[in-house]
């Protein structure tokens, strides 16, 4: 029996996640592991359907504090992008800044967020946007600063202007760099709102699982991990699917030879 | 014609230096050389001779370390000369499709970028399909660069060159890559569009039949440091066609063409 190759994109990895939780399932059950201490998926996934009208405003809540803070990530990444890869003077510069920014545990800062603007959203947003600003500002600044020098040479050849020479060339020769680093941005992004929930809100899948797990419901604990798991699914699709139609240049499909 | 040829380039005494100190080099030693308006120039040599710095100095790629350029005349603010050029590379923009890589050099360069966005899809599109009609690829101007075969996108290079219909022609070994066939088919392309609008043609190449077949003149470079070494008119009638390439006249001039060179090299070894 054969598939169409669209088929097996989807069916393959499908099938890699059902085995697992079959496998789970069945481990559970053979040894006799408690619910208390390993839920079985079925279980999970009957809690998170149950739960779902009482868990919705949660996740709504994650979604979009995710999203103000992955947005804000786009816009402070890119331009930290933009000026950190327009020279090779400001890459080298910077780079080191960038790279001890990005090791510090954000946990470590939530705190100080908190006592900065209170618990709530606010700090939430803004360990979603530190969390994920750091890829995007790399592979904007990477994907400028590697332009071919022969394509801008053709563009300064011209008279154009360095404005005109990074719109031109170098924004579009970073667009590839820009959406890979989008796809990895808002899955951490995701990491950073849920982080800042455990510790200090009232509102959130973090929260949820917080509260599940100080009352022993680790299977409502688990269920919010699922949540969470399929959200980051779904946003890294959309991403990856938005690539394809801005970015298709970069992956040369051959089914766009036939025009 | 009574008027005397207007110089469109003149090179004064230049030098250019890479690095500095004890690593440094240099590439281009005390060049002189003016190319008139209308000219075919044709610039020949061994390989690192500096004949690619000479065409990025008058691009205005790189400054001279030393000396003057002069581009568009020598008057103080004499008014900046439109510049076409091809590189050896393509170097066509992969995120654009053909024509829109032919029509960049209208978005960038005055009096067509200001109009650049009501005419793109009407004059400026119907500009692009006739060029690319001429040099033979009509029908591609959808299609990604990767489409295309190394001789189709050096003929788009060609178009993107010349779209702006630039007062000075820059062409730095822009058939290098090429095979024979499809080589001699383009120089006759380049002189059918030369012929046509009579642009000023600067072009660098190490191929001596491309030279006496192109060119209205050949300066030749010698190495280390790169300078000109010799100045020579040619002067076959136009239009020239492969069977010129076989005349006695013709082969002499690429015998002496080469034996200036092979002197130029062995002077080299001499002195080191």
């Amino acid at each position: 029996m054969t598939f169409s190759p669209r088929f097996r994109e989807y069916f393959d990895p499908t099938a890699l996640i059902l085995s697992i939780f079959v496998i789970w399932e069945l481990a559970c059950l053979v040894f006799h592991v408690s619910p208390i201490v390993l839920p079985r998926p079925s279980q999970i996934i009957t809690m998170l359907i149950v739960q779902m009208p009482a868990l919705w405003p949660h996740i709504l809540q994650t979604l979009v504090t995710t999203m103000i803070g992955f947005t804000a990530g786009i816009a402070l990444g890119v331009l930290l992008g933009v000026i950190v890869g327009v020279s090779r003077k400001a890459y080298n510069t910077a780079y080191p800044l960038l790279v001890g920014f990005s090791s510090i545990p954000k946990v470590a800062v939530v705190p100080i967020l908190v006592l900065w603007f209170g618990s709530g959203a606010i700090p939430a947003i803004l360990t979603a946007m530190v969390t994920c600003v750091f890829p995007i500002v790399v592979n904007v600044a990477t994907g400028l600063a590697t332009t071919e020098p022969e394509m801008e040479d053709v563009l300064k050849a011209l008279g154009a202007s360095r404005r005109q020479v990074l719109w031109n060339v170098g924004l579009p020769r970073a667009m590839p760099y820009f959406f890979a680093s989008l796809k990895i941005a808002v899955t951490l992004a995701f990491v950073g709102t849920v982080l800042s929930e455990t510790v200090a809100s009232n509102r959130g899948i973090g929260t949820v699982m917080m509260m599940a797990s100080a009352s022993f419901d680790i299977t409502l604990a688990f269920a919010g991990l699922f949540a969470l798991a399929i959200l980051g699914v779904l946003l890294y699709g959309a991403f990856a699917v938005l690539e394809q139609r801005v970015c298709g240049w970069a992956s040369r499909k051959n089914d766009m030879a036939t025009v | 014609m009574t008027q005397p040829p207007r110089r469109i380039v003149q090179l004064e005494d230049v030098k250019v230096r890479f690095g500095s100190g004890q690593g440094g080099f240099l590439a281009l030693d005390r060049t002189n050389f003016t190319v008139n308006e209308g000219d075919f120039v044709a610039m020949v040599g061994p390989s690192g001779c500096g004949k690619s710095t000479v065409l990025r100095l008058v691009a205005g790629l790189l400054r001279a370390s030393e000396g003057q350029v002069f581009v568009g005349g020598r008057e103080q603010g004499a008014e900046k000369l439109q510049i076409g050029m091809a590189f050896q590379n393509p170097t066509m923009m992969p995120w654009l499709t053909i024509r829109q890589n032919i029509m960049l050099p209208l978005k960038i360069v005055e009096p067509y970028a200001s109009s650049f966005r009501a005419q793109k899809d009407g004059a400026f599109k119907e500009r692009a399909d006739a060029l690319l009609a001429k040099v033979g690829l009509s029908g591609f101007g959808d299609h990604r660069p990767w489409q295309l075969s190394g001789g189709m996108l050096q003929r788009a290079n060609l178009c993107r060159a010349l779209i702006h219909e630039p007062k000075l022609l820059m062409l730095d070994e822009p058939f290098g890559a090429l095979d024979q066939f499809t080589r001699e088919e383009l120089w006759s392309i380049l002189q059918d569009l030369w012929m046509d609008t009579r642009p000023t043609v600067f072009l660098v190449t190490h191929d001596l039949r491309e030279a006496g077949y192109l060119a209205s003149r050949i300066l030749v470079m010698g190495t280390k440091p790169g300078r000109v070494t010799e100045d020579r008119i040619v002067e076959f009638t136009r239009p020239r066609t492969i069977e010129t390439t076989f005349e006695p006249d013709f082969t002499m001039l690429t015998q002496n063409l080469r034996a200036s060179i092979v002197s130029a090299r062995t002077e080299l070894g001499a002195t080191a």
